[in-house]
């Protein structure tokens, strides 16, 4: 009686667990399946000259926003291409090229993080500083702590989010702290920028030391209150073709878009600064 | 690589090592050997057999994987850390509050889905299995959304007791138990349903109250549904990533569990992100292991 008490206990949830696993597997089947025919090099090989298939560009989550505005801008230049983004943690991005992941294009927040990339001999060339940015911090709409500096942060009786050391932003928060010598105790260090933002948008945090870019990018959710140690904090970002790239002619030029004239303009309305 | 071993233990299992490629070859092969077996312990259809040891293997290699990859060597300085011992308390005592919790108001909501009718049941019994099948940073965002210092109740929370429970060991036990208590729930569930509630009310009609009977007659009898459904949401608890950082955030010591720990050394350290990974492969299959045997499967 306990018996067949235990089993309907125990095992039916693990088979309806077991049916939706294999319900999970076969559409990641499903997906790689048409993933690896699509961003397959082979077609735009053979159509020489002419671009075409999917380019997939890895990149840091602070260039969401114009990334994503070059990338429509890419696909309507060149009909038949399709740009596909994985925005993320620089660190965790570097950590997926170097196991495998099947990425054209890495563009990176700091020189530290395209380094992984380049130690484990996955970059096709030298990685080329393309935009720098400056942290910012983000408070909540109106400002309504009255902060006006980053040692305003230090008040004990803040919610402050930083970026975790980590990723790109949060080494170069940590940077202008030391170089204030201020000592700040956050209620959380965050994985990527984004994230830590999005506490403050949330209004979970009062404040977060962020990318000036993420700032402007919130619009009314956020306030951004510029201070002058960011001055020592800037990171340089660097963008590179991968030598695995599955589609290396259209990632070039991709690359060279985000180099260029036209590229420069929309990365610097978006709030970076020009290398 | 350990498979070896594992072919003593059971017919057939000897089709395994080397993993899926020569797995076919071989299973055709054993299928005269298994002939020979006394019937009902071998035999078993080739059809059947192979799809079942690719999924065995397909989920022990990236397990085995871990252990080739570890390094070995640096592993004492890599464990050794004030900071792995930080975070694995942390995941320990999370994951015990995060159960205690489920079984505090899990094991009432089971009862109640399983012996009261009520209008809706099926719908409020859908609703109580969602975030088993949720995406644990959904879980984390709604959580927010709900008990945040902004959200629907948190609100209150705050301005009438002070109390946020993001950025809080409060707030990563809140996130673990969102997604655990599902486990416990249908476990406890499903062991009502096959309990014979005649003990019940014969306890009812010798003038028990519905409260005692259920204490004295229905909690005994099923015991070990609660155990093995409060194994299951220990487990789940211990590993959840996705709602404790969307809702808890991470700070080394108060929200970063071992799960964090892993996935933020991964992005800096890989080499201490497979000791990490590691330790709580060992700690999961250490106590599920353990309790399994003892209380899911027959004594």
């Amino acid at each position: 009686m306990t018996r067949s008490a235990r089993r309907t206990g125990g095992y039916r949830p693990t088979l309806r667990i077991a049916g939706a696993g294999a319900a999970a597997l076969l559409a990641l089947t499903a997906c790689s399946d048409s993933d690896s025919g699509s961003d397959s090099g082979k077609d735009d090989e053979s159509a020489s000259g002419e671009l075409s298939g999917e380019v997939t560009v890895f990149a840091a989550a602070s260039l969401t926003e114009s990334f994503e505005k070059l990338g429509a801008q890419f696909e309507k230049d060149h009909p038949g291409t399709k740009v596909t983004f994985s925005f993320g943690g620089s660190d965790a991005l570097a950590a997926s090229i170097t196991g495998g992941a099947p990425a054209d294009v890495f563009a990176s927040a700091s020189p530290t993080t395209m380094e992984i990339v380049t130690d484990a001999d996955a970059a096709a060339g030298t990685p080329e500083t393309f935009v720098r940015n400056q942290l910012e911090i983000a408070t909540l709409p109106g400002n309504p702590d009255g902060i006006a500096s980053l040692k305003d942060l230090t008040d004990s009786g803040l919610k402050v989010v930083l970026c975790d050391g980590t990723v790109p932003c949060g080494s170069a928060a940590q940077k202008a702290l030391d170089a204030s010598a201020l000592k700040l105790t956050p209620v959380s260090y965050e994985e990527d920028v984004k994230s830590a933002l999005n506490k403050v948008v949330l209004k979970e945090a009062d404040a977060a030391v962020v990318y000036k870019t993420d700032v402007q990018a919130a619009g009314d959710t956020v306030e951004g209150v510029d201070f002058p140690e960011s001055a020592d904090a800037i990171n340089d970002y660097p963008i590179t073709l991968l030598k695995e790239a599955p589609n290396a002619a259209a990632a070039e030029a991709f690359v060279e878009l985000v180099q260029s004239a036209e590229g420069q303009k929309v990365l610097t309305g978006a709030g970076f600064l020009k290398p | 690589m350990t498979l070896p071993s594992a072919a003593d233990k059971g017919e057939a299992a000897d089709t395994l090592a080397g993993g899926p490629a020569p797995l076919r070859r071989r299973g055709v092969r054993s299928r005269p050997r298994s002939r020979s077996r006394p019937p009902g312990r071998g035999g078993a259809p080739l059809p059947l057999l192979v799809p079942a040891l690719l999924g065995l293997a397909f989920l022990v290699l990236p397990l085995l994987a871990l252990l080739l990859r570890a390094p070995w060597s640096s592993m004492p300085e890599l464990l050794t850390s004030t900071e792995v011992w930080q975070a694995l308390r942390l995941s320990l005592v999370c994951a015990t509050a995060a159960t205690a919790l489920s079984l505090v108001i899990g094991v009432p909501l089971a009862w109640l889905l399983a012996r009261v009718e009520f209008p809706g049941r099926g719908l409020v019994r859908a609703l109580v299995t969602l975030p088993l099948v949720l995406p644990p940073v959904v879980g984390g965002v709604a959580l927010l959304m709900a008990l945040g210092r902004n959200g629907v109740v948190g609100r209150w929370l705050d301005d009438w007791f002070g109390v946020t429970l993001p950025f809080t060991t409060a707030g990563v036990v809140v996130a673990e138990a969102f997604v655990a208590m599902p486990f416990l729930v249908i476990a406890v569930e499903g062991t009502l349903r096959a309990a014979d509630p005649r003990y019940e009310e014969a306890a009812t009609t010798l003038g028990a109250s519905r409260f005692t009977a259920f204490r004295r007659v229905t909690l005994p009898l099923v015991a070990p549904g609660i155990a093995a459904g409060a194994v299951l949401a220990w487990a789940r608890a211990l590993g959840e990533f996705g709602a404790t950082i969307t809702f808890a955030g991470n700070f080394p010591g108060r929200t970063q569990t071992m799960p964090l720990s892993v996935y933020l050394a991964l992005q800096s350290d890989p080499e201490a992100a497979i000791a990490l990974s590691l330790v709580l492969l060992a700690v999961s299959v250490a106590v599920l292991a353990g309790l399994r045997d003892r209380w899911m499967t027959s004594a």
